[in-house]
């Protein structure tokens, strides 16, 4: 205060003014930075909402001509323009499963192995070489796929199925066919080992968010490592598994280059898994360059808003189910 | 009594053997894939290497070429769309981080961020295509950088958020309690935190859009020639690739194994420096 006083009084306002000023210019430059970063934030909202949208108004023209019969026909006829989107739909439901069936107990195990069983030297290599899977272009997939997994799948393991599955009841026409190594079960095979490294780095990391506490009380009461794995570690992660599960089966339906080199991009409904099928993204990059009339393309973008739609769901339960454990967390 | 509670225990303990070595097994499992993929490409692509690969053009099919356009384009489109989406998923993640940390607006877009993150690129790749190459009646490399600049948004948006949520917040009070306007606060005092977490993120986004293929297919297209012309169809890498892949030529065959090998090896170089860069920050922080 005495420097203040000190002071003339001409200089005390100038210095008042001064600081005004500069208060009046950081409260309009904090307000321009909040409206930029929420402009940013909202932009990102705005990328999902106009992707949707965008397909919706590219396919009207097929909803809108074909229906519902888009869903349930299996035609898929360029030249006569009708188109029937049954083939492509149930090729990624079939090759996403057979992907699952293969990368959840394999991922459970990846996980029970770097948490539990692996000596504590070796887990972090371990998972980043796995992890290191999940780095790879899927088009590197694609390639090994088709020119050496194909023929392996050709020359052994198909004669094999055919010879000791193919007279099975019922499960038989589902392994039988000729050995022509691109198919169903070829892709779905290859999607499940892409999906592998997601699944088992999420199950991973919620392994490691169990207490230890529980697992050491489980331990004195005498429990063997599978006994606490299936019986404490497994139900008290279960929301998040299932969550990470969801997530890898998010990435097996939406992936389109691996499968697109080994299905084989034919137009038929075969009960086989060892026919060339179609899936939905396979189909969208196989021909979207090539659509040349308005219907053959809008049924195309009609495609892509149903796989959008599709994983959209199964991501948002993904992401509720991963959320579950994490307030599960927060409320201890 | 006690002979069945022995029978009872000598059962569990298999079970458990059982289940270990399964567990065991399914790591080997995997790994086996990854030593088999990764051996594929290596033998392949460095039988395939060759300098005229970096000066020669895509060639048409039987003649000899190299993929010089091709890597080209891609670093074009690479480093567009890295300039167009890490600025805004900075800013982004920087709302989230510091200014919706609690609110539902924040948690509603943090939650679309991460289902952008996981969605199918060929989506984003047939938004685009209807978005830009519709209106403009063509393909263009400008296009396929918009596509890619989507896919590096949710990435950096991410990262940014859990790297600026890491900062002590001893820290933002420390420099508000000085008078330092909040702008002011996380360009200088924050970003220069979290700086080593976001260009961690910067680069995954990086290795990621490097091996796109999908999006690229319609926007991008391909062309054979030497081009920089961002509004006309532009080669990449991976979309060379995949074309000569699927053909039946047999020097064709060849150059794609090349394309895949550089690829494979630039996006692993990038996760490694990633990962090298976040291991040395763990430390520092400790």
């Amino acid at each position: 205060m005495s420097t203040d006083q000190a002071l003339p009084a001409s200089a005390l306002a100038a210095h008042n003014d001064n600081t005004a000023r500069r208060a009046e210019s950081d409260r309009r430059a904090d307000n321009a930075f909040r409206y930029l970063v929420t402009g940013a934030g909202l932009f990102v909202l705005l990328a999902l909402a106009g992707a949707a949208f965008s397909m919706l108004w590219g396919g009207k023209l097929a909803f809108s001509t074909f229906g519902i019969s888009f869903l349930t026909t299996t035609d898929w006829d360029a030249v006569g323009h009708k188109f029937g989107a049954l083939v492509p739909i149930y090729g990624t439901l079939v090759t996403a499963l057979i992907a699952m069936l293969i990368a959840v107990p394999v991922s459970f195990g990846i996980a029970l192995f770097l948490t539990e069983v692996a000596p504590p030297w070796l887990r972090t290599p371990v998972a980043s070489a796995i992890e290191l899977l999940a780095g790879i272009p899927s088009i590197i997939y694609g390639m090994w796929g088709l020119f050496v997994f194909v023929p392996v799948m050709s020359s052994t393991v198909i004669p094999f199925l055919n010879k000791y599955l193919g007279p099975l009841p019922i499960l038989g026409p589902l392994f039988q066919g000729p050995p022509l190594g691109i198919g169903m079960l070829t892709a779905g095979i290859v999607l499940a080992i892409m999906v592998i490294p997601f699944i088992s780095s999420v199950m991973r990391e919620v392994f490691l968010t169990v207490p230890t506490r529980l697992k050491e009380s489980a331990y004195a009461l005498g429990s063997t490592t599978w006994e606490v794995s299936w019986n404490v570690v497994l139900p008290y992660t279960r929301s998040a598994v299932i969550g990470g599960v969801f997530l890898g089966l998010g990435r097996a339906l939406g992936e389109t280059m691996a499968v697109t080199f080994v299905l084989g991009n034919a137009h038929h409904l075969t009960a086989s898994l060892l026919m060339p099928g179609n899936s939905i993204a396979a189909t969208i990059a196989n021909e979207f360059s090539e659509a040349d009339s308005e219907i053959y393309q809008s049924s195309l973008v009609a495609l892509g808003f149903l796989l959008f739609i599709v994983t959209f769901v199964v991501l948002a339960i993904a992401k509720l189910m991963l959320m579950r454990l994490n307030r599960n967390e927060g409320a201890k | 009594m006690s002979a069945i509670a022995e029978k009872l225990y000598r059962r569990r303990r298999l079970k458990n053997s059982i289940a270990l070595v399964m567990a065991s097994a399914a790591t080997l499992f995997g790994l086996f894939w990854l030593v088999w993929i990764l051996w594929t490409t290596l033998v392949n692509g460095i039988g395939a290497l060759k300098p005229e690969l970096f000066y020669q053009m895509t060639p048409p099919p039987g003649e000899d070429g190299g993929l010089a356009n091709a890597f080209f384009g891609s670093m074009l489109m690479s480093i567009l769309a890295i300039l167009m989406g890490t600025p805004v998923g900075i800013l982004a993640g920087t709302f989230l981080a510091e200014y919706a940390r609690r609110s539902y607006l924040g948690e509603a877009i943090r939650f679309i961020n991460d289902i952008l993150l996981s969605a199918p690129s060929i989506v984003l790749g047939l938004f685009v295509y209807t978005l830009v190459v519709r209106p403009m009646g063509h393909f263009s490399g400008f296009a396929g950088a918009i596509t890619l600049a989507l896919i590096v948004l949710p990435v950096v948006v991410r990262t940014t958020d859990e790297m600026l949520k890491l900062v002590p917040s001893q820290m933002r009070e420390a420099a508000l309690s000085l008078g330092v306007p909040q702008w002011k606060v996380t360009v200088q005092v924050l970003y220069r935190s979290a700086l080593p977490g976001i260009v961690t993120g910067i680069l995954l986004a990086l290795a990621r859009i490097s091996g796109e293929t999908a999006p690229l297919l319609f926007t991008a297209l391909n062309n054979q020639f030497w081009s920089h012309d961002l509004s006309g169809p532009l080669a990449s890498v991976p979309v060379v690739v995949f074309q000569y892949a699927m053909s039946p030529y047999d020097t064709w065959h060849e150059l794609a194994w090349a394309g895949a090998f550089m690829v494979t090896v630039f996006v692993l170089c990038i996760s490694l420096i990633a990962r090298a860069i976040i291991a040395r920050r763990k430390v520092a922080n400790d």
